[in-house]
């Protein structure tokens, strides 16, 4: 049966707001854990700040006046309803997508969101502490890990199974180019850091924030180089959360709706396109190209594709 | 449960020793687990306007209400007759009004209905069947005798409660259904979707299998979760108007793979909005040009626009002279003896016995704008007074029964109150019925109104097996 394009688009928000919920957690955790690491007496203004640069909350949580510690920014990014991309609302947004499309989902997808939303919906800070702050980052990647575990072993492989697995690979790819160019561009640094031990903790919880701390040691057995750390995340396809791996995905999903409905789409062509960009790059062009520029590129080409598929499958109306 | 000399009715024998033997500690476990399961399966009705939380449970009783085959039988056979008469009614509306004619209903009950469609007139509809889906109220004011306390003809809800509180019961209790041959539910999906197919239009590509669909106003409906959960269960789409559009007189739906013809329309929403030419031009929930596809027969919708005219409060009085008008036979099902206060010597009656009756209005629905005369203050009932004395016609009265009970797990343990029951009739090519309906219970003591706004839970029905 052919899904409504309402259904596809709501199940590709779904995925994506849920994937987001996450990125944002680990955001925190990396934030908390250098701030436990912290060396020459930062100020809490220096360990918490970068979160919301990363975030892309800095503009609109300085408008709410609030000095930038670690109680302000956790409870900003993770619980404020006033924050549209706080973890709270963005597991509010992934639950409602699922509620106006509950028919395309399996009812172990919707009460696994439903669960989620009803534990953090009147979550406060106090009750946070009590939990513990990192046993609240970890609560939120074990959610979506259940999420995408539930919708991985429970839905058929049709449409909707497709859609909601493009927002997810979008919204990752997108996540993890935020996030290196922030930490390139933004957090480092003054010459001194380059290379000192601030520098080591700072990619090392780039790393962690997205699970490849061990994968980094395993691949290279080397010390901790940005340029490598730089590869891993954009052009090792077998990194499961790499720009490379998620376009992957993405072209691979989008291949399989083509097949499906038997159409050529905008968005496939663009996102091949892409892919092939990456798969063939080398490290060292990137760096010749630019770093930023080059993440740039790919945070834009992340959202042409958004567009074209909007337009490829007829949502929003 | 019991029969007006105390002892237990048949029905309820084998419940009643289990009520026995059954701690009500068990009963206060197993009505929080039924709480956690409903709200975590999200099924919930949404109140708004009282700030709060929005979604709610309905609360659900653990004990479930009885009634034997043969009572069943003879329910379900008037209920039957009553939607047929209802059909054939709501055909002569818009056709002939030969009831009219022949002097049984006063012709400006329907002119003058707020629910009456003109367009709807000389427009032929599939198997000239209006009500596919009804709910018609019914009370038990004797061990053989049900009173119809009101019909629900154009858009009834509550049917996904009758579903899930079955399997809430059948998760919470396994043993008694072990004991007890209670007659299943679970059918109704299927039962529908037949029906719904039964009468595709006229143009329809595939007429065995024409292709039905869900259409509801959205996700910010009370009833959301049950549109959801009938689409679901009959493997349609649910729809929203958004989602649909009109060319050349034909509805399509917007799909990743294109438009796709629509057959038939389950909608869930009010005729006026089903389509913004056509009724109400504000309304972003309904489909342009939807009325005009209708109209040109390329589209069945369930129910007809224009049913409300059958189940308006005014116009409940005349329902048995139409089971004896176009059936030809005796009503089986009675109705509440009921006073119109548009007649001068009904009106005269009625506010001579204010504090005996229930008023109620005769647009109203939901439990609100009524007046229950033994349970109301003397101010209240001369507020009450004034209001009727200004628009007598907006109300009718009716004696307060002596309704059935049924043991129910309240604060103070198990005690009576009060219930009704809607069971739900499916009209295609014939009409079908699934053994049960929804029980709903009046939660506080005493009380007679089990709307769920008001203070009304729910109960699983059983019908045993013969």
């Amino acid at each position: 049966m052919a899904m409504l394009s309402r259904a596809a688009d709501q199940l590709y928000w779904m995925a994506r707001y849920m994937e987001r919920a996450e990125n944002m957690a680990r955001i925190l955790d990396v934030s908390y854990r250098m701030s436990l690491s912290s060396t020459d007496g930062d100020s809490e203004h220096l360990q918490w700040g970068p979160a919301l640069v990363v975030a892309g909350c800095e503009g609109p949580f300085k408008q709410t006046g609030r000095p930038t510690d670690a109680r302000n920014v956790v409870e900003y990014l993770a619980l404020d309803p006033a924050n549209p991309s706080s973890i709270r609302n963005s597991l509010g947004a992934a639950r409602e997508n699922a509620r106006a499309m509950r028919t395309q989902i399996t009812t172990e997808m919707w009460e696994s969101l439903n669960a989620t939303w009803l534990e953090i919906r009147n979550l406060d800070y106090e009750k946070l502490e009590a939990m513990g702050t990192r046993a609240f980052f970890d609560w939120v990647k074990e959610r979506s890990h259940l999420f995408r575990g539930v919708t991985y072993g429970t839905m058929p492989r049709d449409a909707a199974y497709r859609f909601a697995r493009i927002g997810t690979f979008l919204e990752r790819g997108d996540s993890t180019a935020r996030l290196l160019d922030v930490k390139y561009h933004v957090l480092l640094p003054t010459a001194r850091d380059v290379g000192g031990a601030v520098d080591y903790y700072q990619w090392g919880a780039l790393l962690r924030s997205v699970s490849a701390f061990q994968a980094y040691r395993r691949v290279y057995r080397d010390v901790i180089k940005p340029r490598r750390v730089a590869e891993l995340l954009i052009l090792r396809a077998d990194m499961p959360r790499s720009i490379a791996a998620s376009l992957g995905e993405l072209t691979g999903l989008l291949d399989e709706v083509r097949e499906q409905f038997g159409r050529n789409y905008r968005s496939a062509g663009l996102a091949h396109t892409i892919h092939d960009r990456i798969r063939f790059a080398k490290i060292d062009e990137v760096f010749e190209f630019g770093l930023h520029e080059f993440l740039t590129d790919i945070v834009d080409s992340n959202m042409a594709i958004g567009k074209a598929i909007a337009e490829d499958f007829g949502l929003p109306y | 449960m019991r029969a007006p000399d105390g002892n237990v009715r048949a029905a309820y024998a084998r419940l009643a020793q289990w009520l026995d033997n059954t701690p009500p500690e068990l009963l206060a476990r197993k009505r929080h687990e039924a709480d956690v399961l409903f709200r975590r399966l999200g099924i919930t009705f949404a109140v708004y306007g009282e700030g709060g939380d929005t979604e709610r449970l309905i609360p659900f009783d653990v004990i479930p209400r009885v009634l034997t085959a043969p009572e069943w039988d003879a329910l379900s056979e008037g209920l039957v007759q009553r939607v047929k008469a209802l059909n054939a009614f709501l055909y002569d509306v818009y056709h002939g009004r030969e009831i009219v004619r022949a002097g049984k209903i006063p012709a400006e009950l329907i002119d003058g209905n707020e629910q009456y469609r003109p367009e709807m007139i000389g427009v032929e509809v599939p198997g000239r069947i209006y009500t596919h889906i009804a709910g018609i109220d019914v009370v038990r004011v004797s061990a053989d005798q049900f009173y119809v306390l009101e019909d629900n003809v154009r858009t009834p809800s509550g049917v996904s409660y009758m579903l899930e509180n079955r399997e809430a019961m059948m998760r919470l209790f396994p043993e008694l259904f072990a004991r007890n041959r209670v007659q299943p539910v679970g059918h109704y999906p299927d039962e529908l979707l037949k029906s719904l197919r039964s009468l595709p239009p006229q143009s329809a590509a595939d007429k065995d299998e024409p292709t039905v669909v869900v259409m509801t106003p959205g996700a910010y409906n009370s009833a959301y979760f049950e549109h959801v959960f009938l689409a679901e269960q009959m493997g349609v789409e649910l729809v929203e108007g958004q989602d649909m559009f009109v060319e050349d007189d034909k509805v399509y739906m917007r799909t990743v793979a294109g438009p796709r013809r629509v057959d038939v329309i389950y909608r869930r929403l009010d005729d006026a909005f089903l389509d913004p030419a056509a009724f109400r031009p504000d309304s972003a929930l309904g489909v342009k040009g939807l009325f005009e596809a209708y109209r040109k027969g390329n589209v069945t919708l369930a129910n007809a626009v224009g049913t409300g005219v059958a189940d308006d409060k005014s116009v409940y009085p005349f329902v048995p002279d139409m089971v004896r008008f176009y059936l030809g036979e005796e009503p089986k099902l009675a109705n509440v003896p009921t006073y119109s206060l548009r007649k001068p010597d009904d009106l005269k009656y009625t506010l001579e016995h204010l504090p005996e009756l229930v008023v109620k209005e005769v647009h109203g629905s939901g439990g609100y704008g009524m007046l229950v005369g033994p349970k109301s203050t003397t101010a209240e009932i001369e507020a009450f007074r004034q209001r009727i004395i200004a628009k007598p016609e907006h109300y009718i009265a009716q004696p307060t029964l002596a309704l059935s009970t049924c043991p129910t797990f309240v604060e103070e343990g198990v005690a009576p109150r009060h219930l009704d029951l809607r069971p739900y009739l499916l009209v295609g090519k014939d009409v079908k019925l699934v053994p049960g309906g929804l029980t709903r219970v009046a939660l506080r003591k005493g009380s007679l109104v089990v709307n769920s706004s008001q203070g009304g839970g729910t109960k699983d029905t059983w019908v045993l097996e013969r």
